[in-house]
């Protein structure tokens, strides 16, 4: 149960190196941004205790896929309880008052159904897929642990075990992911997406019973969830089965605005370097704090979704060819950038070496195509070829049930809205070739970025 | 536990080590059947499934061709991995570049994956540009170029990541535990070949393969999507009608896995990864389902397994453990698997090996094996039917395993009929023979390592 979303996004673009040899991951990161079914038939309601609901009808299979959003992810945590937010999401699986521990799990395994969660920096989700006519049995259980969780001493000791294994098996066993974290704590000075979204070690290890009550009662309301429902289901029914279990659940505190703190200026080049015997082949990253489409104006988040794809985003890209294909001096290379934060958000460039090249080569080399767009800009073709690349991932995200529901739920809790997804590909269409230019002007100074080196020990390189 | 969302890097860790128990489990069919299946017959003889859909504009095409990386001559590991990177850099007439282009502007993503046992294929494309990327497709499959600057650049990108994973400790482990379990067998050997290996292969070598493995007589197929059965059957004949009839694949023998060893990969890691194995059941053998549902109860994958109850409920030992049947077509094992802190490995250990005596001596219940039918039986749909590109790995998967389109008909019966006895006879089997157990990190009791 569980998984921490982006918690290290530094090791995405490793991942383009693992998986070197298949295409799906050069569009993948583009699919996630946003898409929308074509004949717009997603419903919307809200119940009148708050909770927002949407539903994306998917008739292929006798399936459906069930998920409860809450808007409240680890960047939400009150100072020096790191964690509390993904540990919570693990509590969430213990017993309540009206079932026994375990009685909601071996109903949906029973059943043949999936169900687990996850929790990111923005938000906190659980989902069952299971048969069209269990979905009343999943929303009761799901409605009843949004309030009525028994939380002993015992329960929260042996789970916050789990979570500090969960820490060494993501994070203390792998060098990316540690100097992950540390470059996440030098990029962002102030915004909480600073901290992990699994937590500090030293935090986690202190989480308690009254930290979980708290952070329950505080959060856990149908007024700070959405429900998503995708698959073999009609809008009447969802709503019908909806008021009569989440409806049912008292209206909880209102909450605050989630405003948090904010970048200062960055006047500085910023370095973090991590060597460690398990490393053999350098590599590099540099990001820059850039906006996400909660905090984008004027096209900006489009655009830079566009740069990104133009720059790095695949094979056929600008440092892909330069780097790998043509010169030779990179076994990887690359750009990302991902949008769906409620606050400003990263972009990032990537390389490792290869063969004879050093990595300040590589380097220097995805500086200088940085620099070729912000003086030249990109031309027409890549622009038009990069918006296909948008318009057909969109084509494909519809094939997949539960990835709709994803895209829908993680848009809502991010502060967009389903209009915000169903004008995305005309918005992606409207992008300029020199609005490209211009955010890569804006953001992108090598002057104010942070880079990030992991590198093997000192003696082993020469 | 199934992490929807990891974080990318330590996925590919994570998967270095479980990928054999999460990712071979055997393809199953729902108990009631979403899909229907065609079996299309093209007029030079070509076969395939066909699931036809027309609710997403879009086709995905997967294929398999028998003989995986076993098909790797020795002394040249990694030629048909190598291969699998090189479809895309050039076909027919058309060089590396130019070849890319059009695929993108076609709007298709083409795939090739290379398996111990197979060699898989697979395309998605936008059904109105279907005829641009089925002649793509069609080329890379017929008529790959490997030209010698491509294949030189795809190589040393392969030999960067095993330069770069030379020193990770969980590559070495699978490398240990491969070697452990199969000896000198093709299996023990790297996919990815290694850098002496690779040095050795020239495109020749490629061509030569490729002659060998891409034929008619070894060629599996599944189609999802928006295209009717006659559109497909003319398609079948362009894209594979070219290919040779028969293929010439090396013999490769059944394998016993060797049990009964200990193995230690010391790390000083702060966390301890564990691995068991016990034997396994063939996909053909009548008590396969016996055996799958007693593993299913004793660690399959879900939060009410008794590993995952004693493991990490009870004791918060390790944030995941499961087991699970690992079946190739020469050999099969079950495997266990879980990461736990240095200073309770031990007791990890302990915990494991009273569960799969427990359930050696004891078996299951009858309320147990009710609950693992149930689940069993209805998570296929489930598992199977996300997208069209799952449905159609669904249709090669049978295919391969030879269970035949009326599977999922039958399926929910030879599940059924499945005695408490039979289980308990398979766990008594399995579960009484001392396991091959690897560790990766400290030493067991903590003070020597």
């Amino acid at each position: 149960m569980t998984s921490i979303a982006d918690a290290v996004r530094w090791t995405r673009h490793r991942c383009i190196t693992a998986a070197l040899l298949t295409f799906a991951l050069a569009i993948s990161s583009v699919a996630s941004a946003a898409d929308q079914p074509k004949d717009s038939d997603v419903d919307e309601f809200m119940l009148d205790n708050g909770m927002e609901v949407v539903i994306i009808p998917d008739h292929r299979a006798p399936v459906v896929t069930h998920m409860v959003w809450y808007k409240i992810g680890s960047a939400d945590e009150p100072p020096g309880k790191s964690g509390i937010a993904h540990f919570f999401e693990h509590l969430m699986f213990k017993g309540t008052t009206n079932h026994k521990p375990g009685e909601f799990m071996a109903k949906v395994a029973e059943i043949g159904g999936q169900q687990n969660a996850f929790t990111s920096y923005d938000y906190t989700a659980f989902y069952e897929t299971v048969s069209p006519d269990a979905l009343e049995t999943m929303m009761s259980f799901e409605a009843d642990r949004m309030r009525n969780l028994i939380l002993t001493d015992d329960v929260i000791k042996t789970e916050r075990d789990v979570v500090l294994e969960e820490r060494r098996a993501r994070i203390e066993t792998s060098p990316e992911a540690l100097l992950s974290e540390e470059i996440n704590a030098t990029l962002y000075q102030n915004q909480p997406y600073r901290i992990p979204v699994i937590g500090w070690m030293h935090e986690m290890e202190q989480l308690n019973r009254a930290d979980a009550v708290a952070f329950y009662d505080r959060y856990y309301a149908p007024n700070n969830a959405v429900l998503v429902v995708a698959g073999d289901v009609d809008a009447q029914t969802v709503k019908a089965l909806a008021e009569k279990t989440y409806g049912k659940v008292a209206r909880g505190p209102d909450l605050p605005p989630r405003i948090r703190p904010t970048e200062p200026e960055q006047n500085t080049k910023r370095t973090v370097t991590m060597r460690d015997a398990r490393v053999s082949v350098p590599s590099f990253q540099k990001s820059w704090v850039v906006p996400s489409y909660h905090t984008a104006k004027d096209g900006e988040a489009e655009a830079l979704d566009v740069l990104s794809e133009i720059l790095g985003g695949g094979t056929m890209s600008r440092i892909y060819q330069e780097l790998v294909v043509k010169t030779g001096i990179a076994s990887s290379a690359g750009a990302s950038y991902s949008g769906t934060y409620l606050d400003d958000t990263s972009f990032t460039i990537y390389g490792a070496p290869r063969g004879e090249a050093g990595i300040e080569q590589v380097e220097t080399a995805i500086d200088a195509e940085i620099r070729k767009i912000v003086r030249d800009g990109v031309t027409e073709s890549e622009l038009e070829k990069a918006k296909n690349r948008f318009v057909r991932a969109m084509i494909f995200a519809r094939d997949s049930q539960s990835g709709m529901a994803n895209i829908y739920g993680a848009a809502l809790t991010t502060g967009s809205t389903v209009k915000d997804l169903a004008e995305w590909p005309e918005r992606i269409k409207a992008v300029t070739a020199d609005q490209v230019k211009a955010v890569a002007a804006k953001y992108l100074n090598p002057d104010r970025s942070v880079a990030g080196y992991l590198l093997p020990p000192e003696s082993a390189e020469n | 536990m199934n992490a929807l969302r990891q974080n990318a890097f330590t996925h590919v860790a994570v998967t270095a080590l479980l990928a054999v128990i999460f990712l071979t489990l055997p393809a199953i069919m729902p108990a009631r059947a979403a899909v229907t299946i065609q079996q299309v017959k093209s007029e030079h003889g070509i076969t395939a499934w066909l699931v036809e859909d027309y609710s997403v504009p879009i086709i995905s095409i997967k294929f398999a061709f028998r003989g995986g990386t076993t098909q790797d001559p020795v002394d040249k590991e990694g030629l048909v991995n190598l291969m699998t990177g090189l479809f895309d850099e050039g076909a027919g007439d058309i060089e590396s570049e130019a070849f890319q282009n059009r695929l993108d502007d076609a709007g298709a993503e083409m795939s090739f994956d290379a398996g111990r046992d197979a060699l898989y294929g697979s395309m998605r494309m936008l059904a109105e540009q279907k005829d641009e990327a089925l002649e793509l497709l069609r080329l890379a499959v017929e008529k790959p170029r490997f030209d010698q600057a491509p294949f030189d650049r795809i190589r040393s990108q392969v030999v960067a990541g095993i330069m770069a994973n030379a020193h990770d400790p969980e590559t070495t482990a699978r490398l240990s535990w491969s070697k452990a379990l199969y000896g000198d067998h093709p299996y023990s050997r790297q996919d990815e070949g290694t850098r002496e290996s690779l040095a050795r292969i020239t495109p020749d070598d490629l061509k030569a393969l490729h002659g060998k493995l891409f034929a008619r007589d070894n060629l599996i197929i599944g189609v999802v999507g928006a295209i009717d059965a006659e559109t497909l059957k003319k398609e079948l004949d362009k894209l594979f009608g070219g290919l040779p009839e028969k293929s010439e694949l090396t013999t490769v023998t059944d394998v016993e896995p060797k049990l009964g060893h200990e193995i230690d990969v010391t790390y000083d890691l702060s966390q301890t990864t564990l691995r068991f194995a016990y034997p396994g059941v063939s996909r053909d053998q009548p008590e396969y389902f016996a055996a799958y549902l007693m593993n299913h109860i004793l660690g399959g994958g879900t939060f009410t397994s008794r590993l995952f109850q004693e493991v990490r409920e009870k004791r918060g030992l390790a944030y995941g453990v499961a087991s699970g049947l690992v079946n190739y077509d020469h050999s099969a094992v079950l495997a266990i698997s879980t990461a736990t802190r240095p200073d309770r490995a031990a007791e990890t250990v302990q915990v494991i090996r009273d569960e799969v005596k427990r359930m050696a001596e004891q078996g299951v219940t009858a309320e147990e094996l009710a609950a693992a039918k149930k689940y069993v039986i209805g998570a296929y749909a489930i598992n199977n039917l996300n997208d069209s590109a799952s449905i159609a790995n669904t249709l090669v998967g049978l295919q391969l395993d030879k269970l035949g389109a009326d599977y999922m008909e039958r399926r929910v019966d030879l599940i059924n009929t499945v005695t408490l006895d039979e289980v308990q006879a398979e766990a008594r089997k399995l579960l009484s023979v001392a396991p091959t157990i690897m560790v990766l990190g400290q030493a067991l009791d903590g003070g020597k390592g």
